[in-house]
């Protein structure tokens, strides 16, 4: 399929069930709310090397946070709700709890929890005061040498997230490559519920599993690296210089959908001289993950 | 479908308990079967009938026209429906409750809303002398849901208090939130003697400065996240209360004479 020059791969992107939640991060300034959730969310490109995948998904309004202060909603995904929760209160006590003036509820709903400050409460030392609200919800409030960490006591599992979306951007140049990704990553950020764990939202070093070598879990996808076209079975003819990766995660299928479907639109309006010739998606032939995203019907 | 209706018939003699006239023990009664209930009170045998003209209607809804200080316990064990009591009423309205709504049109007597676990109960008139609080022997007084009360209430009201919010919007008397356990209390106006005496846990918020213990010791003044929460809960329901709630707080922490670790927060000039 070819749209405006921009050829799009008849494959698909295969993705897998995670366990994940949403957080609200919020701050006595926007500056404050930012640090706390980039600190939480950093080191959480991979569930291969950091134990999760994680990210922001958006800024919050004034009106929208518990308690009216500069929030940010992050999501954190695992492999399973015991290695999510470990990751949550990890991330809660060193990351969050540490920022100045920061305070933390949840972000998603349901009936399965996962402790927010139920986990680190004992950090008060026996001077946390618990809360509980009429409707209720219930908060920690854990002294600091600031003031107080206000915290809910729990947050909401979703156990049937998706993680795995992907898109493969290829380009005459790396510029353009490059310049299509930030494109697609930039009509991807306001989608609700998704995040692009990476670096800026892009990949760069790709995997295909396993190796040449005795207990690599993950090796280079060789099959997308111009350098080594030639040597291996290249999926790339000679008119591709650079090839990115965007990864997506979300709170459900549709989310995930909808953040590929904004990219791919992005990188069709930009068109190929100023972007990408072509996007494909990267899969393993579709034995192994439950969901699948046909980059055609998609674009349709 | 309109309320089951009672209409109060004259002053009553002596003290009558109205527990019985709840929701969940009126389901599937008529009006004759309501009008033989029996009501206790002294020797004198006595029935709803014979003190209210009753309208039967849908039992999830209770109207009482005219009230009395002498009718006790009204809306006692409430779990789910509505009351609306037009008049005031004796001792221990809303004891108990655990659901639902009771709305008292007047002034309530003491013990109002005592060990109440759940529900909202509000008072348009004046409470009396240990709102919420536990009867003798009892351990706990409120342990859950919402009171709020128009006007001002008597001594030592939220005694024992374990949990929930209680607003009181006018003033409050000597020794309010005594030995209180945890929980939350507003008190818009003036306060009597040692509020929050013998605390150990929960919260006293006071809008005007208060005579405290000197066993409550001053932390500092803050813009504490957490009553953001409770203004919004509360917007609905008082607004000088989440007005307050908006604001910042002198905390004091005590009393350090039992545990210490509740907190009265003055609402800072």
């Amino acid at each position: 399929m070819n749209i405006r020059g921009v050829a799009i791969d008849d494959t698909f992107a295969e993705a897998f069930a995670m366990a994940a939640t949403a957080i609200t991060i919020t701050g006595p300034t926007r500056r404050w709310a930012m640090n706390a959730a980039t600190s939480m969310t950093g080191f959480a490109t991979s569930i291969i090397g950091c134990g999760c995948e994680a990210g922001i998904d958006r800024e919050l309004r004034l009106s929208e946070t518990p308690d009216r202060r500069p929030g940010v909603r992050v999501i954190i995904l695992s492999m399973s709700p015991q290695e999510l929760q470990k990751q949550l209160a990890n991330r809660l006590g060193q990351c969050i709890l540490t920022a100045p003036g920061s305070a933390c509820f949840a972000g998603v709903g349901g009936s399965t929890r996962l402790k927010l400050g139920d986990a680190i409460r004992y950090f008060g030392d026996g001077w946390q005061i618990s809360k509980r609200v009429g409707d209720g919800r219930h908060f920690w409030r854990v002294p600091v040498m600031d003031g107080e960490f206000l915290c809910e006591a729990t947050t909401g599992l979703v156990s049937d997230a998706v993680g795995g979306g992907n898109l493969l951007l290829m380009g005459r140049s790396y510029q353009t490559t490059l310049r299509a990704a930030e494109a697609a990553i930039d009509a991807m950020r306001p989608v609700p519920d998704a995040i692009m764990p990476f670096p800026g939202g892009i990949v760069r070093s790709g995997t295909k599993i396993g190796g040449k070598y005795k207990g690599m879990l993950a090796s280079t996808n060789d099959a997308f690296c111009p350098t080594v076209r030639g040597a291996v079975e290249s999926a790339l003819d000679p008119s591709i210089a650079s090839v990115l990766e965007i990864v997506i995660d979300g709170l459900g299928e549709a989310a995930v959908a909808g953040a590929m479907r904004a990219g791919l639109k992005a990188i069709v309006r930009l068109g190929p001289n100023r972007g990408a010739v072509r996007v494909s998606a990267g899969n393993y032939g579709g034995g192994l993950g439950p969901f699948k995203f046909h980059l055609k019907e998609l674009v349709a | 479908m309109k309320p089951v209706t009672f209409t109060l018939r004259r002053e009553p003699d002596q003290r009558l308990d109205c527990a019985p006239l709840v929701p969940h023990r009126l389901a599937g009664l008529g009006a004759g079967e309501i009008a033989r209930i029996p009501l206790n009170t002294t020797r004198q045998k006595v029935t709803a009938g014979d003190m209210f003209r009753i309208r039967a209607g849908d039992p999830t809804k209770i109207h009482f026209e005219g009230g009395s200080e002498r009718l006790d316990n009204v809306a006692e064990g409430l779990t789910a429906g509505e009351i609306q009591f037009e008049g005031p009423v004796g001792k221990a309205a809303g004891r108990n409750m655990s659901g639902g709504r009771l709305t008292i049109a007047g002034n309530a007597g003491p013990f109002a809303g005592s060990g109440l676990s759940g529900g909202r109960l509000e008072i348009k008139g004046n409470a009396g002398e240990l709102l919420g609080g536990p009867f003798p022997g009892e351990m706990q007084g409120v342990r859950g849901g919402l009171i709020i009360v128009r006007g001002s209430a008597g001594h030592r009201a939220a005694d024992r208090m374990r949990r929930g919010i209680i607003v009181i919007e006018k003033e409050a008397g000597d020794y309010v939130a005594s030995r209180m356990i945890a929980g939350t209390l507003i008190v818009l106006g003036a306060t009597g003697q040692l509020p929050a005496y013998l605390m150990r846990r929960g919260t006293l918020f006071l809008a005007e400065p208060a005579s405290l213990s000197p066993t409550f010791l001053p932390s500092g003044t803050f813009p504490f996240g957490f009553t953001r929460l409770f203004a919004d809960h509360l917007r609905a329901e008082s607004r000088a209360a989440a007005r307050l709630l908006r604001g910042s707080f002198q905390r004091y922490a005590g009393d350090m004479a039992v545990l210490g670790k509740g907190e009265v927060l003055v609402a800072a000039s």
